[in-house]
């Protein structure tokens, strides 16, 4: 009996979500009285590895094949639930992004496992085994029970915090030999940005919307991302008009973001936008209408002309930064 | 080639949802329902394939699981211009029944591409889609942001961290869809409404299974705290509470 964690890096080094995930499944392994066992699919070296450990992972299985370098739903889940046989692990721990919604229902139907999605605290009662997951887009939280014996969990991103744990850990190095008529997937084309703070795993983000008025006016949004480390966002108007690429869009229909700082500049916080930031621990809202709705969902707020305060603002920054 | 867009029927975007029963129900009353936000996105991206005629599509079908409360929901599917419709005649219990319903169906009538939303408005599950492909043991590709259809094969943009790639995969398969692959969710005209009423919809009795699942009870979100006003004069001072009261930076 393990849990197990399905990890995910970006060009060899860990996304935050993956000592996220680690560091909840050692919640649960404290509750269950059990061990973590993390799976790393693509080439991680060693050192970067280790780093599982600090949070807890106490083996850590790595599989580094050319033919996975590639999203193959089926190919990953017959690797993944092969694993979660083998560990005689009981709860899988799966992020709730893209990668972590194209494998865990396969996963669920494979091992017949039920999910509990979007989940944002450690379980509430073992028995029965209850998760705490957001519904209705944040409007509201639901108390699930997984009835099965294997049971995944995805968590929502930047829900729970790293809680360093060190483990003694024990790296397998797990070589696999897959049938090439069984990847389905090709890939004709990748346009992949490097180097940019990914919009999901940013702590802080500097998000622009209509009241910015033009796509020419980008620049002071863009200067205090710079500045504060932050991902730039966009609200819907902005992405449907083309004024931003639609990667950006941050709401219900686009992105579900929790950063620790979220700064909407010229959005009025329509209760679509809501639901895709609702779960960032500190909002900031500058905006010239002082009744727009998204003052009500802000920590703090500036009402006044984004033009006139944006400037200020970076200033202060940079004041703050020297 | 024949296209099947799953629907859900879900409360109005906009909808301020509350609890009843001891909080253990949604509370319906004055709920405006509609079609699942990224399944009228699928929908009317499947028609615009359809209109196409190179693109080989013949036909493309909706299917619900759920009662005869939803008719109205599917009734609008098919005046925004599908074919047809299959319902699935059952109160859907988890993701897991669903998805197990869609692909009983499937298993009996022959689709080649399944459009699946990528969650639910409501449940915010994001599950069904990928349960349906396997449940089939076919293949499936998530995060989709555009579909086309070039020599007769459909090729699909998905999100991927930091950008996007181009996949294909053998038909048929599931495809979840995300925001971006059609721009704006087609409107029934008065002609597809009136057409609406002579399309079947044919009703399936749903098969026995046991749901994985179950929702004990509902709470509503903690208030957040009222918004501290700065002066916008003095963004200097925001600096300041932002990295001493709220440590956020």
């Amino acid at each position: 009996m393990s849990i197990l964690v399905y990890t995910e890096n970006w060009d060899g080094k860990f996304k935050k979500l993956s000592f996220e995930l680690v560091s909840y499944a050692t919640g649960i392994a404290e509750m269950l009285n059990t061990t973590v066992t993390a799976v790393s699919i693509g080439k991680v070296d060693e050192n970067e590895l280790r780093k599982l450990g600090n949070f807890g992972a106490n083996k850590i299985i790595s599989i580094n094949n050319d033919q996975l370098i590639a999203l193959d739903s089926q190919s990953y889940t017959s690797v993944i639930s092969e694993i979660t046989q083998k560990e005689g692990a009981e709860v899988i721990i799966i992020s709730n992004n893209n990668t972590g919604k194209a494998l865990a229902p396969r996963l669920s139907v494979r091992l017949k496992a039920g999910i509990g999605s979007g989940v944002s605290r450690l379980p509430l009662n073992l028995n029965p085994f209850t998760v705490y997951k957001k519904v209705f887009s944040g409007n509201g939280y639901a108390h699930v029970v997984l009835k099965s014996d294997v049971k995944i969990i995805t968590l929502a991103q930047n829900s729970f915090d790293l809680v360093e744990t060190l483990n003694n850990t024990v790296i397998e190095n797990v070589e696999l030999t897959i049938d090439g008529s069984s990847l389905k997937t090709a890939v004709k084309d990748v346009q992949k940005q490097t180097g940019k703070i990914l919009l999901t795993d940013a702590e802080i983000v500097v998000s622009g919307g209509r009241g910015m008025k033009s796509p020419d006016n980008w620049g002071p949004i863009e200067e205090l991302a710079g500045l504060l480390g932050a991902a730039t966002a966009c609200s819907r108007p902005v992405s449907d008009e083309g004024w931003r690429p639609i990667g950006e869009h941050t709401g219900q229909t686009g992105k579900v973001i929790a950063p620790n700082l979220y700064i909407a500049v010229g959005i009025s916080g329509a209760i679509q936008h809501l639901a895709g930031i609702s779960g960032s621990k500190c909002i900031v809202a500058i905006n010239t209408d002082k009744d727009a709705p998204i003052f009500e969902a802000a920590d703090y707020g500036i009402v006044g002309d984004a033009f006139k305060v944006l400037p200020k603002l970076i200033e202060a920054v940079k004041e703050m930064k020297s | 080639m024949k296209i099947l867009v799953c629907i859900s029927n879900v409360p109005d975007t906009t909808t301020k949802i509350k609890f009843a029963e001891g909080n253990t129900l949604i509370d319906t009353t004055g709920i405006q329902w509609v079609i699942n936000p990224w399944d009228e996105l699928s929908l009317t991206r499947a028609l615009e394939l359809k209109d196409d005629a190179a693109s080989g599509i013949k036909s493309v079908t909706v299917l619900h699981v759920g009662t005869a409360t939803s008719e109205p929901t599917i009734r609008k599917a098919l005046a925004i211009g599908a074919d047809d419709a299959i319902r699935v005649n059952a109160e859907s219990s988890d993701s897991w029944f669903v998805a197990f319903q869609i692909a009983e169906v499937v298993k009996k009538e022959q689709f080649d591409i399944i459009m699946c939303g990528i969650e639910s408005s409501d449940y915010n599950g994001s599950v069904v889609g990928g349960m349906i492909s396997e449940f089939l043991g076919i293949p499936s590709v998530s995060a989709v942001s555009g579909i086309r259809i070039e020599n007769g094969q459909p090729v699909m943009t998905r999100e991927i961290d930091g950008g996007k790639e181009v996949v294909t995969v053998p038909v048929p398969f599931v495809a979840i869809v995300q925001k971006g692959i059609a721009k704006e969710p087609r409107i029934a005209a008065m002609r597809g409404i009136m057409m609406a009423r002579s399309k079947p919809v044919k009703l399936v009795e749903p098969v026995a299974v046991e749901p994985l699942t179950e929702i004990v009870v509902f709470e509503k979100p903690t208030p957040r705290a009222a918004c501290k006003y700065i002066d916008a004069d003095n963004p200097a001072q925001l600096i300041d509470l932002l990295q001493n009261e709220a440590k956020v930076i």
